[in-house]
């Protein structure tokens, strides 16, 4: 079979359906696994031992265990076990939530952690209380910290959308699929995907260094 | 009645006891200067003043609050004592003035433009009015230090801590530092201050404590003992430092 590459540009329309599926799920996800992860990684970072030992055991559930399981349970397994229906898409965000929550967590902890302990005691030491201390010193000085590790999850999580080709989301490399299914034209529509995929994650890469130029690391 | 009242004070860190049922008693205006050999506990006994470590036994007041009295007492004491640090622990990320304004916005609730008034005030004090604008990063280690003295101010603490505040500082740099101390002793400001600056602890102390192994050694007139310790292992320490 020959190589056509012109063939591409006629699946455009629908590569990019499927590309706004993959940003809307990845989007959502990515906002809420912030939220989880920072609420998760604060709970280990500064938590007393029940809240540690409720944030360790989410995150080591969800990092030793793969994201397609993950959301195979949602899917799958959480309506019979709690008679809870789910959409595939809700399913997909949840997923990503929950497990980039999970490595946000980590992250966060991390970034926390790393600012050195004499600022805090600074902080302590004109009468601020422990949050305030944590809010107006700690906390801008981990989030500059956070960048580069978190553009990298980012990333990761957008490519993990497309696992959910499992439960059936239309996203993109569902949809390259299903292009391929009807033409066997694999080397074109492959190609196309590995592009979208990669002006999606370079687009982030780039956001993320603008961001990072903007703040200096301290 | 005395300000600062350790009584039967103990600290430890796991097995390692570091202070050992201290009695202390300082009254407002005193100069207490600590000095000891390293891991003698002077740092710890600092730093128990304002709550950085925990009693381990024992009872510590400050103005008539206890430090094991909970977070809100701690705060309490914490405003009313200031701390300055051997590494200076600037907030990186803000300026000078910011630095200096932040304590009188976020725990004294004064707005930002009149904590930054009271903050160049401050500053002026202690001989760095232009470096306002600039960071951390931007100034000398005296320089720093001294911003660090005007942060401690402007909460307006009654006694002011001092943990070895010229120690990371070069000998040229260290007398900025230690001039600024002066002044503040001489409007009397109460102080506790941990240094190996024996002519400092001369001139401006009014007691000075040397301790040993968790416990107060000597405890008299700076004028007197540093001349002549009355105890051998004094004696040895100060033929170190001097």
């Amino acid at each position: 079979m020959q190589v056509d590459w012109s063939i591409m540009f006629d699946f455009i329309p629908q590569l990019i359906a499927g590309a706004k599926v993959t940003i809307y799920i990845t989007v959502l996800g990515l906002i809420g696994g912030i939220v989880l992860g920072s609420i998760a990684g604060l709970m280990r970072a500064y938590g007393g031992k029940i809240l540690n030992a409720i944030a360790f055991t989410y995150i080591e559930l969800i990092r030793g265990t793969p994201i397609v399981v993950q959301v195979m349970f949602l899917y799958f397994a959480l309506p019979v076990l709690a008679d809870i229906r789910i959409d595939p898409m809700s399913a997909a965000v949840l997923a990503i939530v929950v497990n980039a929550g999970a490595y946000i967590a980590e992250i966060v902890r991390g970034a926390f952690l790393s600012i050195n302990k004499g600022l805090t005691e600074a902080g302590l030491a004109i009468g601020m209380p422990h949050w305030k201390v944590l809010l107006y010193i700690i906390g801008p000085l981990a989030f500059r910290r956070l960048i580069p590790p978190l553009g990298n999850q980012f990333i990761v999580s957008l490519k993990d959308t497309s696992l959910f080709i499992v439960i059936g989301v239309g996203e993109l490399t569902r949809t390259g699929q299903e292009i391929m299914a009807a033409n066997f034209r694999a080397v074109e529509i492959w190609t196309a995907v590995a592009i979208c995929y990669l002006i999606m994650t370079g687009t982030m890469t780039f956001a993320l260094r603008s961001v990072e130029k903007r703040m200096k690391i301290l | 009645m005395s300000f600062i009242e350790f009584k039967n004070t103990s600290k430890a860190f796991g097995p390692l006891q570091v202070l050992k049922d201290v009695d202390l008693s300082t009254e407002k205006g005193e100069v207490v200067v600590l000095i000891g050999p390293s891991g003698s506990g002077k740092s710890t006994l600092l730093r128990c003043i304002n709550g950085l470590e925990t009693i381990t036994g024992g009872d510590l007041i400050v103005d008539g609050l206890s430090v094991t009295g909970g977070k809100k007492v701690l705060c309490e004491i914490r405003q009313e004592a200031g701390m300055v640090f051997q590494q200076f622990n600037l907030f990186p990320q803000m300026t000078a003035l910011q630095n200096v304004a932040l304590g009188p916005r976020k725990v004294r609730g004064l707005s930002k433009d009149e904590a930054e008034i009271q903050a160049q005030a401050l500053l002026d004090k202690v001989g760095l009015s232009d470096k306002g604008g600039h960071y951390p990063a931007e100034l000398s280690g005296g320089q720093q230090q001294r911003v660090a003295i005007a942060r401690a101010l402007a909460v307006k603490p009654k006694v002011m801590l001092f943990d070895e505040p010229t120690s990371a500082l070069d000998p040229e740099l260290k007398h900025e530092v230690l001039n600024v101390m002066l002044q503040l002793a001489k409007e009397g400001m109460t102080m506790v201050v941990v240094t190996h600056e024996m002519a400092f602890a001369k001139q401006v102390g009014t007691r000075l404590i040397f301790m040993e192994h968790g416990k107060i050694a000597v405890d008299d007139d700076p004028r007197t003992v540093i001349d002549t310790p009355p105890n051998p292992r004094m004696k040895d320490f100060l033929s170190h430092v001097e």
